[in-house]
């Protein structure tokens, strides 16, 4: 008789999600200017969770203006009691982390095990350490009183919704800044949550404001004449876009955006662990992640063995209810998130690469995709290339370290690599060589906040996290 | 049962400086990523016809033991009925796998257990510290097998591996195994909180493993860390690799430190992950465990009548 | 004064540790800046300098490219004292450059002096970062968890640079200079008006420890050269100090393509050189990489559950 795991579903009871949600604006919750709104689903069920005014210019403008207003205020606050709120926010995001959780599965679709373990327990942390630097700003190494930007616009992406909005907002608050948010649009609930938390805290209005809605909002928040920092997490055509929109400005810009990142196992890794950080370099949030470990580099002399490892460990993945805490592997966040997979993964085929999946049944409502691997994967493959930003790893391999850096790099994006080898100096010399923001050995998809994060080459520039992330936020 | 010391890897034993180079050219153990694989099947949860599957499950695993200098026959027979009926409230409530207890209570145990599925397992090899010529631990293995001993438990030589010295112990091991003879199976012991690093974890088990063991055990229960989720991970991660080059299934035994249903409950995951169905089977998972059969219980009684239970439900022995 | 026919310099382009002529076959004159003869266009010719062209811009990208892997490789001390090196061939010509910068910039001998006096100096200011600016921006993070988690600065690549179009060799060293000092290789397109200062430079880089293609130095027009480089996608970022707001816009708007990193103009770039700069150009063409390693426990009787 098998162990077989009954259903463990998280109550959803935790949350109470209203049936429409406003733009959150100079401290009110309000409707867009046109009326506007749109529907948020759960990936999961496609059932509507809530409708969410939707921002046009009128609202964006008037966002920028709060904000504006609200910065003299803020930004002539001392440190320390700037740092008083950001604490305030922490504390409450921990309070409220059950619910938070909750809630993020269900409009995101990813399991509750890693928005309850892995997103939550980074959002109150990152909003620490931020709490922090507000009163030290003297002391990192910026020179003496660094200025604020003014308002930063800030447009974030679906994949980590709550998590994305903590590594914007709590670095420009606690430097002076004030914030005119964008969440995803199939993402906006936890940002309005967290708009209710700023109230709770006792937030001045206007420091942070949120405004739910599509690309064109995000095109008007960035292009406002009267905002003076730009930072931007998404895809590296809409990054390359809004650098075009910056230029001839004064606005700063940061921007966080894809990966094709490698992840390179040597023969004399800890093979068991090394599995593991594959899996969770792909499948971790169904591998719609920019830093994902999309491509396995193999020493060929292990390849075998390794794939055999790697597809036991993949028979094992649990699909299916996010809310379910057995859940490994959730929905895929939207429709067209799903077609764009499936398109890329097709063409994967068509090129020659051989695709396998575990047995693995999908749930029949809802956007799904099983975890895949295309081995007989060259640098020449659209799977190798391309970033796909779901559960599939292209396998290639390599037979010297000089070609694993080689094939690493190949590559307009430089946001993460990882690299496995029981050698101490390998790994020295492999980091050294690799052309990438972040580089995990011995181990894959680390976040922290003290960490910063960002990419070479076309994954974008600036960093997220630790004294770095200060900088972005900074007249220096 | 045959030596399992297989042909695939026969050559491996041919000399001291092959064993040496195969055990140290096994893929290395990253300490972090190991525990975090193992805290993360800590995390899965085991709820209504999962958990009583699983407590039922950990119940007929249990190698209930008894390893106290102040065991007397009473003692240990009335160890041999709590292990045929655990609970005489509920006769549904599975046996668990066997008694463990030293070699002169062999035959006080085999007499408790008569006419049940219960098996009774012996320490040997001058358990738990192993510090006794070969000669005086083969004659303390030959009493166990002798008085009817099931399964022999046997502690390697901690000081000769973590001198290098390889061969000394798996000729002791192979030793052992002969003295053990066709009808007890070999259960051997580790004490991996002596080895120290999970890289030595992994040569033992394989040591362990080439040199005929049918069941590789954690710990002897005697010192400060014991059965932990990580090492035992690890060993099964080692009976896994072993069955798919050699084709020889061997057992894993945690021992020590398992006292509450919910830890028991992790490591069924982890057997359930790592190996799957084939180990889930008292024949090839056991705990060494004392207290941990009346959490069990109690548990078990919860959740079939709704209600938490209490010590005085559950028998002290 | 001897009546004795001076012989002219034919000034060419440096291009890894080369001096080609422009790959155009074409030059421009360069005059000498008098504040009247300057305001109509008249003043005295100094030289003829290489037009350069875009294949020019092509080739010197191929050069930096090849430069990049040692450069950045060297040792932080190694480039210290390359830099240094340069401050020490430049005291050795200092009378040659104080020249043309009078001539350049229409300045008095002393105030040409003080011009090149500062910009030695501003080697050796720079030749001493090479390696203490990794443990200025860089460091150990206190990760929650059990990881060894550093940031050190990498160089970015390959910079083209715009060099100020007024401060013809101070500025031109202060912006050189801090590019090539952490590891990046530089494209460099002379002031337009004022070329000489920055194509004697390369040859006194020549004569120094430079390895060929870490400085490669392109005069004409800036506009010209500015635009294959600011939409090449092997060049990794770009010091808009040359440019002016119309050009650096276009410029950067080219530059998105590939994500470059962008140095706008700043407010210093058309003013004063004099002062001691801050770290600002040694990071704007910085990464920061953050590796991340497990530090587990002694042994594995650590652990619990």
């Amino acid at each position: 008789m098998a162990f077989e795991y009954a259903p463990a579903p998280e109550s959803r009871g935790n949350v109470d999600i209203a049936p429409s949600y406003g733009l959150f604006i100079d401290g009110e919750f309000t409707e867009a200017a046109d009326g506007k709104v749109f529907k948020t689903v759960s990936p999961s069920t496609e059932e509507v969770l809530s409708e969410v005014a939707q921002a046009g210019s009128e609202d964006v403008d008037r966002a920028v203006k709060a904000a504006r207003r609200a910065f003299e205020k803020w930004s002539a606050l001392p440190g320390s009691e700037r740092a008083k709120y950001l604490f305030r926010i922490a504390r409450i995001i921990q309070e409220r982390s059950r619910e938070l959780a909750v809630l993020e599965t269900l409009d995101n679709g990813k399991p509750i095990k890693e928005t309850r373990d892995a997103d939550l327990p980074l959002v109150a942390a990152h909003f620490f350490y931020y709490a922090g630097w507000a009163d030290k700003l003297d002391h990192a190494g910026f020179g003496p009183s660094p200025r604020p930007l003014g308002v930063a616009g800030q447009v974030i992406p679906w994949n980590f919704p709550l998590l994305m909005l903590a590594w914007k907002i709590a670095p420009a608050l606690a430097t002076g800044n004030t914030v005119v948010l964008k969440p995803a649009e199939t993402t906006p609930l936890s940002a309005l949550f967290f708009a209710d938390i700023c109230r709770q805290a006792g937030l001045p209005k206007g420091v942070v404001n949120i405004l739910p809605g599509y690309g064109d909002t995000g095109a008007a928040i960035v292009a406002h004449p009267d905002v003076n920092k730009v930072a931007f997490t998404g895809s590296t055509a809409v990054g390359k876009e809004i650098a075009r929109t910056v230029a001839g400005t004064r606005k700063k810009l940061t921007l966080e955006l894809g990966g094709k990142g490698a992840n390179i196992v040597f023969d004399d890794a800890p093979v068991d662990q090394a599995v593991e950080g594959i899996v969770t370099g792909i499948f971790f949030n169904q591998g719609q992640v920019c830093c994902a470990g999309s491509r396995l580099l193999v020493q060929e002399s292990i390849h075998d063995e390794l794939l055999e490892s790697l597809k036991r460990r993949l028979s094992t993945l649990r699909l299916g209810d996010p809310l379910d805490k057995n859940t490994d592997i959730g929905a895929i966040n939207s429709a067209e998130q799903l077609a764009r997979i499936t398109a890329l993964t097709e063409q994967g085929e068509a090129e020659g690469a051989e695709r396998w999946s575990p047995a693995c049944e999908l749930p029949s409502s809802g956007y799904w995709f099983a975890p895949t691997l295309f081995t007989n994967v060259t640098q020449a493959h659209t799977v190798a290339r391309d970033e796909i930003f779901g559960p599939v790893l292209s396998v290639l391999t390599f037979r010297t370290p000089e070609e694993a850096v080689a094939k690493a790099n190949n590559t307009p994006y430089g946001l993460s690599a990882g690299i496995w080898t029981e050698k101490g100096s390998r790994i020295l010399a492999v980091a050294n060589k690799l052309r990438a923001g972040v580089v995990w050995s011995n181990t894959f998809n680390k976040f922290d906040p003290t960490s910063p994060f960002g990419g070479y080459k076309e994954s974008g520039f600036g960093r997220e996290g630790g004294r770095h992330g200060l900088e972005a936020y900074l007249d220096v | 049962m045959p030596i399992t010391a297989s042909h695939a890897l026969a050559d491996v034993t041919a000399s001291d400086s092959t064993l040496r180079r195969f055990l140290h050219g096994l893929p290395g153990v990253d300490a972090v990523g190991l525990e975090a694989r193992a805290a993360s099947l800590g995390t899965r949860s085991i709820k209504t016809t999962a958990k009583a599957y699983a407590i039922d499950l950990a119940i007929s695993m249990v190698d209930l033991t008894t390893l106290e200098g102040a065991d007397t026959p009473g003692k240990v027979r009335a160890l041999g009925a709590k292990a045929v009926r655990p609970d005489p409230t509920d006769r549904t409530t599975p046996a668990t796998a066997a008694v463990c207890v030293y070699p002169d209570m062999v035959a006080v145990a085999k007499e408790a257990v008569a006419g049940s599925d219960v098996k009774v397992a012996s320490v040997a090899t001058a358990f738990p510290a192993g510090r006794a010529a070969l000669g005086v631990k083969l004659a303390d293995v030959r009493d166990a097998v002798a008085a009817g001993a099931d399964e022999v438990d046997m502690v390697i030589d901690r000081g000769a591996f973590l001198a290098g010295n390889y061969m000394k112990v798996y000729d002791e091991i192979v030793a052992v195994k002969e003295a053990c003879g066709t009808s007890s199976r070999l259960k051997v012991i580790f004490e991996t909180g002596e080895l120290a690093t999970y890289d030595n974890i992994r040569r033992a088990s394989w040591l362990g493993m080439l040199a005929g063991a049918d069941f590789i055990k954690t710990s002897t229960g005697k010192v400060a860390v014991n059965a932990t989720p990580a090492n035992t991970l690890l060993m099964l991660e080692a009976v896994r690799d072993f069955r798919a080059q050699t084709g020889v299934q061997v057992g894993v035994k945690p021992a020590g430190g398992i006292r509450t249903t919910k830890d028991a409950i992790k490591f069924l995951v982890l057997v359930n992950e790592t190996v799957g169905e084939d180990w889930l089977d008292n024949h090839w998972f056991r705990f060494g465990a004392s207290s941990l059969l009346n959490d069990l219980l109690m548990q078990r009684q919860k959740l079939a009548t709704g209600r938490y239970s209490g010590p005085d439900y559950v028998t002290v022995d | 004064m001897s009546d004795r026919l001076s012989v002219f310099k034919t000034y060419k382009l440096y291009v890894g540790g080369k001096f080609p002529r422009s790959e155009s076959g074409r030059v421009y004159e360069v005059t000498a800046k008098t504040s009247a003869a300057d305001a109509a266009g008249q003043g005295k010719w100094l030289a003829n300098a290489p037009l350069s062209s875009r294949k020019d811009a092509r080739d010197a990208v191929v050069a930096a490219r090849k430069a990049f892997g040692a450069w950045s490789g060297a040792t932080a001390y190694n480039r210290g004292q390359v830099l240094y090196r340069v401050a020490e061939m430049l005291e050795g010509r200092r009378g040659q450059f104080v020249h043309e910068v009078a001539d350049a910039e229409g300045l008095s001998k002393s105030k040409a002096a003080a011009q090149v006096d500062a910009a030695i100096d501003r080697w050796v200011w720079y030749a001493g970062w090479t390696d203490k600016i990794a443990q200025v921006v860089g460091g150990g993070n206190p990760v929650a968890g059990p990881f060894f988690n550093l940031s050190s600065p990498e160089p970015t690549g390959v910079v083209a640079v715009l060099a100020p179009q007024e401060s013809s060799f101070l500025g031109l060293v202060s912006v050189i200079a801090p590019v090539i000092a952490t590891g990046n290789t530089a494209v460099v397109v002379a002031s337009e008006k004022f070329p000489l200062p920055a194509l004697s430079l390369g040859e006194v880089l020549a004569t120094s420890d430079v390895p060929g293609g870490v400085v490669n130095v392109l005069s004409g027009r800036t506009a010209e050269i500015a635009a294959p480089l600011a939409a090449h996608q092997d060049v990794n970022a770009i010091d808009l100090a040359g440019a002016d707001d119309v050009l650096a816009k276009e410029l950067e708007i080219a530059a998105a393509d590939n994500l470059k990193r962008i140095l706008r103009p700043q407010p210093v770039d058309n003013a004063d050189w004099s002062a001691t700069p801050g770290t600002e150009r040694l990071t704007a063409f910085l990464e920061t990489k953050t590796v991340w390693h497990p530090t587990g426990s002694l042994g594995a009787s650590g652990s619990s559950y």
